[in-house]
């Protein structure tokens, strides 16, 4: 299986790729279960993915930029409350288990979906 | 008041990143279609620079903890392009509304996923919470 190591990667990427381009996220939502199943504990899939958001969200962004699609001022506005909230997680987690922090976000999303779709 | 809610899903976005699995992106789109007047293509093309510095932060983080495979991370990021290039190419041809209702599919497997987690028997592989 070793062997067929970079493949996987390759394929990993390109429809976590794809999925980050056409919905705007960084992908990890795919990639997250599949590095698991190539063998990686949950915390490590994690951050490897993390990490490969990093240049996936960037070829994207600059490939939207291309088209015109990136709004510069409303980057900046959400770009440092985004970074802060990445510190905040971790002392949340010390605080609320982690069910449920899973349920509200669940309700939030839900939320975000019925105003998507209501016109 | 519409900033001051961008702010927060932004500040949520961030801060559920590391926590699930589940990246920021999910809320920065809907915080700049819904509150800041962007269009749902715009939004994502947005969302997509906001997660670059937080994605940056994050890696550094959990880099410093040892968690980060970086030879995989990279080489999936780098070997991701000709599927960024469809994933944009394809969403620049929808119709917007398509977009729209896509998104919300994925908020609501999202979702689902979620309260699966929440809700369903701890198995051996989500009780992995030790992080």
């Amino acid at each position: 299986m070793p062997g067929n190591r970079t493949i996987r990667l390759a394929a990993i990427g390109i429809l976590a790729g794809a999925f980050s381009g056409l919905f705007g996220v960084g992908g990890g939502i795919v990639m997250v279960p599949l590095l698991i199943m190539l063998g990686l504990g949950e915390r490590r899939a994690t951050a490897t993915s993390l990490c490969a958001i990093v240049i996936i969200a960037a070829f994207a962004t600059a490939l939207h930029g291309l088209y015109g699609n990136v709004r510069l001022g409303d980057a900046a506005l959400l770009i440092v409350p985004a970074v802060a909230g990445v510190g905040l997680g971790g002392a949340i987690q010390q605080r609320i288990p982690e069910r449920t922090i899973s349920l509200l976000f669940a309700l939030l999303l839900m939320a975000v979906a019925v105003e998507l779709i209501v016109p | 008041m519409d900033i001051a809610l961008a702010i927060l899903l932004a500040l949520a976005g961030g801060a559920v990143g590391g926590l699930l699995g589940v990246g920021g992106g999910i809320l920065f789109v809907p915080a700049l279609a819904i509150f800041l007047g962007n269009t749902q293509l715009e939004a994502e093309a947005t969302s997509l620079l906001v997660i670059v510095p937080m994605a940056i932060v994050g890696t550094w983080r959990q880099h410093r903890h040892g968690n980060v495979d970086l030879r995989d991370g990279i080489t999936i990021g780098l070997l991701s392009l000709p599927g960024v290039a469809v994933g944009v190419l394809v969403a620049n041809a929808l119709p917007e509304r398509a977009l729209e209702l896509g998104f919300a599919a994925l908020c609501l497997i999202v979702a689902a996923r979620l309260l699966k987690r929440a809700l369903g028997e701890p198995d051996g592989e989500e009780r992995t919470a030790a992080r």
